[in-house]
């Protein structure tokens, strides 16, 4: 334990010199995914602290969702090492998820089934007893102003109480970390405000720490504390977003990251997503 | 046990909440009965067959169980299309407990739907010879529909659209179907049809329930329970297997 910690020091100098190895929630290190030739993610190493707003950016198909598939136990990594909440995600990946809440880019409920059912599944898999389930769920969908519309079918949901439905679900079971893989995309500015809002008061009253992929940079700005930017599987500048400003001599993040990594339009091959997430499941 | 509990509560809110699929899945059990069974009982009584009703029955039965225990497992590919997979999938329990969930959820189903297409064959004039033979039926009929529902879990688990949804109906569970002998004896086959029938799995659970409900079954029950609960056993294996691979 000590000599991983200590070579983990060294390879991220400048963040253990500010905070001590406990307070790091996730740690990647030289992490590398590939599928045949292609490398979707190359040798990256990424640490984030307890209870910090943390922005992963890059574009299409820059190994965003790699990564996140993997910090998931979805994917395992070709070569590294991720930890999340102290576990190993190839290792104890169950342990892993207990320890993390996700919204999907895509939906991911029941639609056939009510808000409330929708609630309670995810309850009993993650082993909760009644006893602290019924109140928690009764607690998060009121504040995601949801309660009352507890017993309706989610298919009759607009986009937005369907997102906050699944904000309310991934934090059901208590998780260390909230993965929002880009949360915000397709709702409209008040809903985007409103569940931000949220995520912002959660961070402080559950203590948990938030990893967010985003394409709006002025989400990323606005709430992130630091932020790291993937291009081409390498992370080309981590920081806070006055970091990457100076590193680029730009004035704004979009500026900056259009610096970082160029106007170029990228091609959708490889793109997060339900074509690439359904391609992977699909090969077997 | 309250994971496998839960995903089984899910199949069953889900199959009781659509009207739509219940009522349009009995439909076709009771058109088969109608139709052939007035259509062709004359002709079939005529040739010395006997109550053609009789006959048509258990066929019919399984014919229910056969297309929602199938549907059922099929629904695998909406959950991956509609994203709910994804959510069972970074869930802390393994694939095997969301596999056996499902099926034993699909499999219950499937069994509801025989036990009321069998009460529909009341009405068109249907009686067993032993109302007492009813409980053995729907012991076949459960394992009927396990082997259907895991026979489609792995097939979905193989699908990434419905795209495929037509050829499976077509080449694989219409023949399955009407090669069972659900429709028509065994006897006086041509030797390429009888070995046809005698690979389809559905003909050992239609033999067992018509030798339940009629009697006259042609392979025995003890051949009927053997395959049946050889194949299933090993179709479930093969499911859970296909399931497991899903997670890339």
């Amino acid at each position: 334990m000590i000599i991983r910690g200590f070579s983990v020091i060294v390879d991220n100098f400048k963040y253990a010199m500010l905070y001590d190895m406990n307070d790091f929630i996730i740690t990647a290190k030289n992490v590398t995914k590939k599928f045949g030739d292609f490398t979707a993610v190359d040798n990256v190493s990424f640490q984030i602290k307890k209870g910090e707003i943390f922005a992963f950016l890059g574009p299409n198909g820059a190994g965003k969702s790699t990564m996140i598939k993997m910090l998931t136990t979805l994917l395992h990594p070709t070569a590294g090492e991720i930890t999340l909440n102290g576990f190993d995600v190839v290792h104890h990946p169950n342990k892993v998820r207990r320890s993390f809440g996700i919204i999907f880019q895509d939906p991911s409920l029941d639609t056939e089934l009510t808000a409330y059912e929708n609630m309670l599944i995810h309850a009993v898999m993650y082993g909760m007893e009644k006893s602290v389930y019924a109140e928690r769920i009764q607690t998060l969908m009121k504040l995601v102003e949801l309660w009352d519309k507890k017993d309706q079918l989610v298919k009759n949901y607009s986009g937005g109480m369907k997102r906050r439905l699944e904000i309310a679900r991934g934090l059901l079971h208590h998780p260390a970390v909230l993965f929002l893989d880009e949360p915000t995309v397709g709702l409209d500015p008040q809903t985007r405000n409103l569940m931000w809002n949220y995520l912002k008061d959660l961070v402080k009253s559950e203590k948990i720490t938030v990893f967010f992929t985003t394409h709006y940079l002025e989400e990323a700005e606005k709430y992130a504390e630091r932020l790291a930017v993937i291009d081409h599987g390498k992370i080309v500048a981590h920081g806070t977003t006055a970091d990457l400003e100076k590193q680029t001599g730009k004035t704004t993040l979009e500026d900056a990251f259009l610096a970082l990594t160029g106007k170029a339009i990228r091609e959708e091959e490889g793109a997060g997503g339900m074509g690439h997430m359904a391609r992977v499941w699909g090969r077997r | 046990m309250k994971i496998i509990y839960i995903l089984w509560f899910r199949q069953i809110k889900r199959y009781l909440r659509s009207r739509s699929r219940l009522i349009g899945s009995l439909g076709q059990p009771i058109l088969f009965l109608v139709a052939l069974g007035y259509g062709f009982g004359a002709i079939y009584a005529k040739a010395g067959g006997g109550n053609y009703i009789d006959f048509l029955a258990p066929g019919v039965i399984c014919m229910g169980i056969l297309f929602t225990a199938i549907f059922a497992g099929i629904e695998v590919i909406w959950d991956k299309q509609f994203g709910f997979l994804k959510e069972t999938l970074v869930a802390p329990v393994s694939r095997l407990q969301i596999m056996v969930g499902r099926t034993l959820g699909g499999a219950t189903v499937a069994t509801m739907q025989g036990v009321i297409v069998l009460a529909i064959t009341f009405f068109v004039g249907f009686r067993p010879t032993d109302w007492w033979m009813i409980l053995p039926a729907v012991l076949f009929m459960i394992v009927i529909a396990l082997f259907f529902t895991a026979l489609g879990t792995a097939i979905a688990s193989r699908l990434d659209d419905m795209q495929g949804f037509q050829v499976i109906m077509n080449f694989l569970v219409m023949p399955i179907f009407f090669l069972s002998g659900a429709l028509f004896p065994l006897t006086g086959l041509p030797p390429v049809i009888e070995f046809l029938v005698k690979i389809d799995p559905l003909s050992y659970g239609v033999d067992a329930i018509r030798g339940a409900l009629v009697g006259g079954s042609q392979f025995g029950f003890g051949l009927d329970i053997t395959v049946l609960l050889v194949i299933t056993a090993i179709m479930l294996v093969l499911g859970a297997w296909l399931f497991s691979g899903i997670e890339a």
